[in-house]
């Protein structure tokens, strides 16, 4: 019995894993047009030789791994120093993400609390409200906010008529500008998934905590923030990562002097001054960087998980 | 009053309104301590709300709830000692059976330690010591609703408030429950505020039953008092089963009410304030204090025949038709007295009432 069960369990086994792998077909065609095979063709072209004007020589080389870590003076013979310059970039650009991050989690938590704890027909209004300014393209909104911050802009002259300052701040390429435009970028990514969690909440929980004589501050910390943790997480990746390889915000508000990774990037690809092998490296260095955030996250997710279970 | 042990609850004159919406029409009750009260109602008559108003989730929108003798209104949840077992649990998800137990200790300031070894012990008390380190939802409904229950009693509240914890059991755990309950509130001497919408339920756990209806309390006593002598419409129809016939008063000698219903049966039974001679009111009899002969009984005897008779184990239930007026139901218990009183179908009998188990009702 048990023999014959088995048997007729394996051939629908066979015919459904058949099934499933056509079906699962389209979705990997287009993983594979639109993710494997760029990063690929970028894993390659790093390690190819620059063409000076653009392009690449299809000879390997490891120079621009080198040009990016390694500093051998101008004529390439000096003993290898470190390269300080793109590692301050790469820090610049963590840091700037990791403070938009930051930004957005302490507007945008509240906000997204208000928004949950809406009655329910308002919610949607909120919602459609939050998502109106993606209608406009993103670099039309950046380059708006440049000439809002902008000396004579309107933030300015408005600080100046109602006295508050005397003479204009300057606010434009500056960090605090790369600050403002990639808070207002991303904000609504950090807004959306924790309002999906916190929709979702049990607020009887709170209630439960409050009648446990916990006050509002430690329910918040105790409760209702271990429940929609992973909303608050899903916010902050989509929040940091794209903060992190942003060109826009960067090149429009910071200016020459506050360079991030994705303006040094587009550099590299543009006009006949770049170097595609050394934007590919970077581009793949950045990658690797946001792999290995994930996949600590994702550790250490997995370990409080398990200790929880 | 002032020497006395202060009432655990006392509502006085308590309004609730939501808007242009009231759910709750001036109230006033007091619950002793150490009592096992019972908030019961359909749904919708403002159990809950009162119930709410106690702990602090609602504010009170008139009038004032005291605890042993001070007033609570003002006071915000965390600052009121009592305690709730919600109807759904809402025990904490990430947190351990243990941890969730000992979360009002930790809170009321003890140490961690301290609090987790009390928690362990509320758990022995209801038996779920070996399931302290396992989360609520590997447990199953039962079980979640005992950690409720222990988290609720761990700080030892002054009063814990029960908000229809055993309406998601099945039947069989629910009734182990009662029991279970009962002899908890018995163990820690705290009082107990039960809110149901069973009947059944509030009968057999509770020392004093308030009924509730459209915001509005009904009545107070204990089981016998609401089962046997409702005091309207309105509880002796939602508490148990009840005949209740139309009937017209036609004198009243010495408290004892003369009337007759449809079809001429003329009945005598003990009168109540509101009646007099020439008022149509109700009569309420219980199908068990019914029985029937083949000859009449003394006193009333209402002349019938017998329609149908349903089987339901414990008891037979057996519908007659009075002749010329309504259908009457009666309830008697499947034992061999009872045996004898059970005719077939079609055969004249007459139904009696055993002394003083009809009851007048005002409209």
């Amino acid at each position: 019995m048990a023999g014959g069960a088995t048997s007729g369990g394996n051939a629908v086994t066979d015919t459904y894993k058949e099934a499933r792998n056509w079906l699962l077909l389209p979705a990997w065609v287009t993983l594979g047009i639109l993710v494997l095979a760029p990063v690929l063709l970028m894993l390659v072209y790093s390690f190819l030789t620059k063409e000076f004007r653009g392009g690449v020589i299809w000879e390997f080389s490891l120079a621009a791994y080198d040009q990016f870590f390694f500093d051998r003076g101008l004529f390439g013979d000096d003993p290898a120093k470190i390269e300080w310059t793109y590692i301050a970039i790469f820090w610049r650009s963590i840091w700037q993400a990791g403070a938009a991050t930051i930004l957005s989690l302490v507007i945008g938590f509240p906000t997204a609390y208000f928004i949950a704890t809406r009655p329910e027909k308002q919610r949607v209004i909120w919602v459609f409200l939050i998502t109106i300014p993606y209608w406009v393209n993103l670099l039309i909104r950046t380059v708006s906010m440049r000439f809002l911050l902008r000396d004579e802009g309107p933030l300015n002259s408005f600080l100046m008529t109602t006295g508050l300052v005397d003479a204009p701040i300057h606010m434009i390429n500056t960090n605090f500008a790369v600050q403002v435009g990639l808070f207002y970028s991303y904000l609504p990514f950090m807004v959306l998934p924790i309002y999906a969690a916190v929709e979702r909440y049990n607020f009887t929980l709170s209630e439960a905590a409050a009648d446990l004589y916990a006050n509002k501050w430690i329910t918040l910390r105790h409760i209702l923030l271990p429940a929609v943790k992973p909303g608050v997480v899903a916010g902050c990746i989509l929040v940091f990562v794209p903060s992190l390889g942003s060109f826009l915000a960067p090149d429009l508000l910071g200016g020459a002097k506050n360079f991030m990774i994705g303006s040094l990037i587009e550099e590299q690809f543009k006009g006949n001054a770049g170097n595609w092998p050394f934007g590919a490296a970077a581009s793949m260095i950045l990658l690797t960087m946001v792999l290995i955030i994930l996949v600590i996250y994702a550790r250490a997710q997995a370990r409080s998980d398990k200790e929880a279970g | 009053m002032s020497l006395e042990q202060p009432n655990a609850i006392e509502v006085r004159n308590a309004v609730k309104r939501y808007g242009d919406f009231t759910a709750l029409k001036t109230i006033s009750l007091s619950i002793k301590d150490n009592e096992f009260f019972t908030l019961l109602g359909p749904s919708g008559c403002g159990k809950t709300t009162l119930l709410r108003m106690i702990a602090g989730f609602e504010d009170v929108t008139e009038g004032a709830i005291f605890l042993y003798g001070e007033e609570i209104e003002g006071l915000p949840p965390h600052k009121r000692p009592v305690n709730t077992v919600f109807q759904n649990y809402a025990l904490f998800p990430h947190k351990t059976v243990l941890d969730n137990v000992a979360f009002g200790l930790q809170m009321r300031g003890n140490s961690k330690a301290d609090a987790r070894k009390r928690a362990g012990e509320m758990l022995e008390l209801v038996q779920l010591s070996q399931f302290a380190g396992r989360k609520p939802s590997q447990l199953s409904g039962g079980q979640q609703q005992r950690v409720a229950l222990a988290r609720a009693l761990a700080p030892q509240p002054k009063v814990l408030l029960l908000d229809e914890p055993l309406s998601a059991l099945d039947l069989k755990l629910r009734k182990a429950m009662q029991l279970e309950l009962k002899h908890l509130q018995r163990e820690t001497g705290i009082t107990f505020i039960f809110v149901t919408h069973d009947q059944e339920e509030a009968l057999t756990m509770s020392d004093r039953i308030a009924v509730m209806s459209s915001g509005e309390l009904q009545q107070l006593g204990d089981a016998r008092d609401i089962y046997e002598r409702p005091c309207n419409m309105f509880v002796a129809d939602f508490i148990g089963e009840t005949n209740l016939l139309d009937v017209s008063v036609d004198r009243i000698e010495s408290g004892q009410a003369i009337c007759h219903l449809g079809g001429g049966h003329a009945l005598t039974c003990p009168s109540v304030e509101e009646v007099s001679a020439g008022s149509k009111v109700h009569l309420s009899v219980r199908p068990e204090r019914l029985f029937l002969t083949a000859t009449p009984d003394a006193g009333n005897a209402l002349k019938a025949s017998v329609r149908e008779n349903i089987f339901v184990g414990t008891d037979i239930t057996t519908l007659v038709d009075l002749a010329g007026g309504p259908e009457i139901i009666i309830r008697t218990s499947n034992s061999e007295r009872g045996n004898q009183r059970i005719f077939d179908p079609g055969t004249p009998v007459y139904v009696n009432m055993e002394h003083g188990a009809a009851r007048l009702l005002v409209d």
